[in-house]
């Protein structure tokens, strides 16, 4: 339409909401005040704009009043800004003709003074029809999506992640820190509510991630760098040495059993130090990939560069290989799943549970290892001095629900806590004491664990436990530990003695999130966990398009909601992928060649690291497809060299002057550039 | 640096022992220590409970004396030696800062006394300015007559690192076991090192009082430690002074020394013990024998 630019014809639309806004506001005054403004054709109040027929009416209007502006004074664009673009499109309009006016956020539910209330949405309907006055039409970019899909993180998060876009047909690498997959999920013993085995439901998952041929399986690597935006990212990943090739490892273990230690003698990581491993090590039976790796700190070739390498004989593969580096590869995703998890809290933090001093003070996670039949001990539970425990205490909430060290509820200590009494108690017959400060039992299930725990004869105590402790004041509690505890039912400070302490440590964000979270351009919370870019309505989204985000690395959470979450996450990536393309918001900023300096003030600026140099031309450049318009560049410019498409200079200023005074002189039809 | 001393009553009273031991280790380690001119009581735990803005105004005086002393400092580093008074003036200046009504009462109160606060005050523990402001390797330095072998319990009683948090962990302190390891000792790790004496409650309610310093030196020897030592006066006289009484009342013998750390480290440091207040401890430290085949570590 010709004259879309220089004779503006606009409709006005103001929405009751219900009773929302019509309750507070007197939306006919606002209709009737907007009519007499330059350039208005049409001024009409209807009770639900948002509604079919209120699009129907926008649409009908364009057409039969040869509109070429639309102001909608209703909610928030956030709602619904979408909804009425989509109907101008369909009106034939393009859809930046377009402008809304907030009056129920920002007018009624605010406000109880009516007719002040009404003055207000007067001011902003005048100021946002000043402004559409300099609207230009603007085309949404569209990018293609690269279908393949990088997923960070081998946990049950990623292994479910990984499947369900395998299973789909799409390509998945999945790269995993540690020398397997599986993750915390792999060092349990059963699983909550139902006690089913951990490694029976998990082991066929790495299987089959090991074994999809839509899935490269990159573990003991990192990602190192990532670059790129929504459906086109590169990504360089380091793959560490494990000192075998693991393309001729059949992990037969061979060379375990020839290492010159003739018996295992380091701390093993996967059973938390409880057991030994040699410096060629697998780390669980059911390691996924079954390739044996060695350990640089404690192999005495590495360290030492003399051994007599009898592992390096015993393997008939020739798959050692001493000379492996660090090897870099670099691959094109369009999406990105991250399901870095989490780690416990250190129980060091809080001495006067006495970890680390009191050889009979446990971590849940060891006490995971210690009623494993794959675990140290058999599955027997012993303890460190060499006896069955006949009392039990367990202590909740240890690093969690506390000011001193993390605020944050675990939300699966409780129930892995009633786990590992139920399974502590089927072990030895001990008792069991829980001490807790709430139980937190919402789960499908979790209650009805809980009251079974109840009548199994599992003790429990309310309150926080103050200290364990080997002050003992009679004969009885000679020789045990003493959890002393204010008892807060009964009102009462208790000492129970006990044979072994179980600190139910909770969840909290890796040590290196931050750094993850700076390597992908995502946010974290305040505790430090990844940011989702809506609590309730984006869980799996990040503020970043195309990466998403699943399971223990964005808040504690246990095994049936990540992988709810895993499958969340792998289904959005794969709308991306189906849609084929992204379109990309317009209301991007650009530079005005011309005008630029080369100043370079806008580079360090940008929080999307959108503005790049061009050291030919001496001039900065924005990636349109990184740019999210937030605007920094545009204020910043020294030159006032770049231009935000939707918030340009003229745009800003009129519905400013528009806000602060009745005065249409500035709305004289004027020729815009539209190059 | 330049320290100002607040001595307060117990330490020209019942803990001269802890004064004198004090001014001697700081004498010898060249530590410049002032005493605070015209200081008063810092009202300790009993005014507090009777008015608690009058205690904060009178403890307030000696930071506001303590300013006016050492005028142009920046910041004037109190030392307070007895736990109940470095309890106190640390509180008071939290109180004074936090509640904004709390420290215009106080500093109204000052001001018709011709006083004022200017909030450049720190209070310091000897304990910590031994270890944060000399220094370990210094400290290790100086020590001329290691007492090799000494298990010693350090005991920090409850107002040292509690509430406030000033330079030690109000969990696991380990500032003085840090002493006790320069100067050659064992520290024994043990979990009481912040439970209760029983303070004033010997003197109200002796059978509860008397219970709360057995069971902290039962425990000590039950840890065969040689020695208790302590940083708080009224620790050091409820542990020391009832051993007897103890042993009775509770038909498990009780007798171990309770020294201050300042007579064990200048003990280390070659101090003379007519130096140290030595001879005014009730049960003496000659008795201090090492665990191992029983050679004398002290004496």
């Amino acid at each position: 339409m010709s004259n879309n630019n220089k004779t503006p014809r606009i409709g006005f639309y103001v929405c009751h909401c219900g009773h929302n806004i019509a309750s507070v506001v007197d939306v006919a005054a606002v209709a009737e005040y907007v009519k007499t403004m330059p350039g208005v054709v049409i001024s009409r109040e209807y009770k639900y704009m948002c509604s079919d027929p209120g699009q129907e009416l926008i649409q009908s209007d364009i057409k039969e009043h040869n509109l070429n502006r639309i102001v909608v004074a209703s909610c928030s664009p956030l709602l619904h800004e979408h909804t009425f673009r989509n109907a101008l499109e369909k009106g034939g309009l393009n859809p930046f003709y377009f402008h809304m006016v907030n009056i129920r956020e920002n007018v009624s539910w605010v406000h109880t003074d009516k007719d002040a209330a009404t003055d207000k949405a007067k001011d902003l309907a005048r100021a946002a029809i000043q402004r559409v006055w300099f609207h230009k039409p603007l085309e949404k970019k569209s990018v293609p999506v690269n279908p393949d899909v990088l997923i960070v993180g081998g946990g049950i998060a990623g292994i479910h992640a990984a499947l369900t876009i395998a299973n789909a047909g799409k390509k998945v690498f999945l790269v995993e820190r540690e020398a397997t997959i599986g993750g915390h999920m792999a060092m349990f013993d059963k699983t909550f509510p139902t006690l089913d085995c951990a490694a029976c439901i998990l082991t066929p998952k790495m299987s089959a991630v090991k074994s999809h041929p839509n899935i490269t399986l990159w573990t003991y690597s990192e990602v190192e760098k990532v670059e790129g935006y929504v459906g086109n990212y590169k990504v360089t990943v380091k793959h560490k040495p494990r000192y075998i090739v693991e393309d001729l490892c059949v992990g037969c273990m061979d060379c375990i059993d020839k290492c010159v230690f003739k018996e295992a003698k380091f701390s093993d990581e996967f059973n938390q130090g409880l057991g030994k491993r040699k410096p060629v090590y697998i780390p669980f039976p059911q390691a996924t990939p079954q390739v044996v790796l060695v350990d640089p700190d404690t192999c005495l070739y590495l360290k030492t560069g003399k051994c007599k390498q009898t592992c390096v004989e015993a393997c008939d593969r020739k798959a050692f290989d001493f000379q492996q580096k660090e090897k870099f590869q670099e691959i094109e995703v369009g999406t990105i799943i991250l399901s870095t998890g989490f780690q416990p809290f250190d129980a060091k933090r809080l001495p006067e549970y006495g970890y680390g001093k009191y050889p009979n003070v446990y971590t849940s996670l060891e006490v995971e290892r210690l009623v494993n039949a794959s675990g140290p001990t058999g599955g027997e539970v012993v303890t460190r001095d060499g006896n069955h425990p006949k009392t039990v205490g367990i202590i909740h909430c240890v690093g969690s629900r506390d000011e001193k060290t993390n605020r944050w509820c675990s939300r699966v200590c409780c129930m892995y806590s009633l786990k590992l009494a139920h399974l502590i108690k089927e072990h030895t017959h001990a008792e069991v004491y829980n001490f807790y400060i709430d139980m937190r039992t919402p789960g499908k299930g979790y209650e009805e664990f809980y009251d079974k725990l109840l009548n199994e004869g599992v003790h429990f105590i309310r309150g926080r436990v103050a200290e364990v402790t080997d002050w003992t004041l009679s004969q009885a509690e000679a020789g045990k530990l003493i959890i002393r505890v204010e008892d807060t039912l009964i009102g009462a400070v208790r000492r129970i003695p006990v044979d072994m302490v179980v600190l139910a440590v909770g969840l909290e964000p890796h040590h290196d999130a931050q750094d993850v979270r700076r390597l992908f351009n995502i946010s974290c919370s305040s505790e430090g966990f990844f940011l989702e870019r809506h609590p309730k309505l984006a869980p799996v989204n990040t503020f970043t398009d195309g990466i998403f985000i699943a399971g223990g690395c964005q808040g504690p959470r246990d095994i049936p909601d990540t992988v709810a979450q895993a499958g969340a996450a792998a289904a959005e990536a794969l709308a991306l992928i189906n849609a084929g393309h992204v379109e990309l918001e317009p209301n991007t900023a650009y530079i005005r060649e011309e005008d630029c300096s080369g100043c370079k003030s806008c580079l360090p600026l940008c929080p999307y690291t959108a503005i790049t140099f061009d050291e030919s031309k001496k001039k900065a450049v924005i990636n349109e497809a990184l740019c999210k318009g937030c605007g920094t560049c545009v204020a910043a410019c020294p030159s006032g060299s770049i231009v935000q498409n939707l918030f340009e200079d003229e745009e800003i200023f009129s519905e400013i002057d528009g806000l602060l005074k009745f005065d249409f002189s500035c709305c004289k039809p004027m020729e815009v550039n539209h190059a | 640096m330049k320290y100002l001393y607040y001595p307060g009553c117990s330490l020209k009273s019942t803990g001269r022992a802890y004064e004198e031991s004090i001014l001697a280790v700081f004498k010898t380690l060249a530590i410049s220590l002032e005493e605070i001119d015209d200081w008063n009581c810092c009202g300790a735990t009993a005014y507090m409970a009777v008015d608690e803005c009058k205690a904060f105004a009178i403890a307030a005086r000696n930071l506001a004396l303590a300013e006016k002393q050492f005028k142009d400092e920046p910041e004037v580093h109190i030392v307070a030696p007895c736990s109940a008074c470095f309890m106190v003036l640390l509180k008071t200046i939290h109180y004074m800062n936090t509640h904004k009504e709390i420290g215009q009462n106080i500093r109204k109160v000052l001001s018709e006394a011709g006083l004022k606060f200017e909030n450049r005050v720190k209070i310091r523990h000897p304990l910590d300015v031994l270890v944060n402001d000399y220094g370990m390797d210094n400290l290790m330095r100086a020590i001329k007559n290691p007492l090799k072998g000494l298990r010693a319990a350090s005991y920090y009683g409850c107002q040292t690192v509690r509430p406030f948090e000033s330079f030690d962990s109000n969990r696991n302190p380990m500032t003085m076991d840090k002493i006790v390891q320069a100067l050659g000792g064992q520290p024994v790790d043990w979990s009481l090192k912040t439970r209760c004496c029983g303070a004033s409650l010997t003197g109200t309610i002796p059978e509860v009082g008397l219970r709360l310093s057995y069971i902290i030196l039962h425990e000590a020897q039950q840890h065969h430690a040689d020695v208790v030592v302590t940083a708080c006066p009224l620790c050091q006289f409820n542990l020391e002074c009832y051993q007897k009484k103890m042993t009775s009342a509770f038909g498990h013998k009780i007798d171990i020394p309770v020294m201050f750390f300042s007579q064990l480290l200048g003990k280390a440091l070659g101090i003379p013990e007519s130096d140290l207040g030595v001879k005014r401890l009730f049960v003496k430290p000659s008795k201090i024998h090492s665990g191992q085949g029983g050679k004398r570590v002290y004496v």
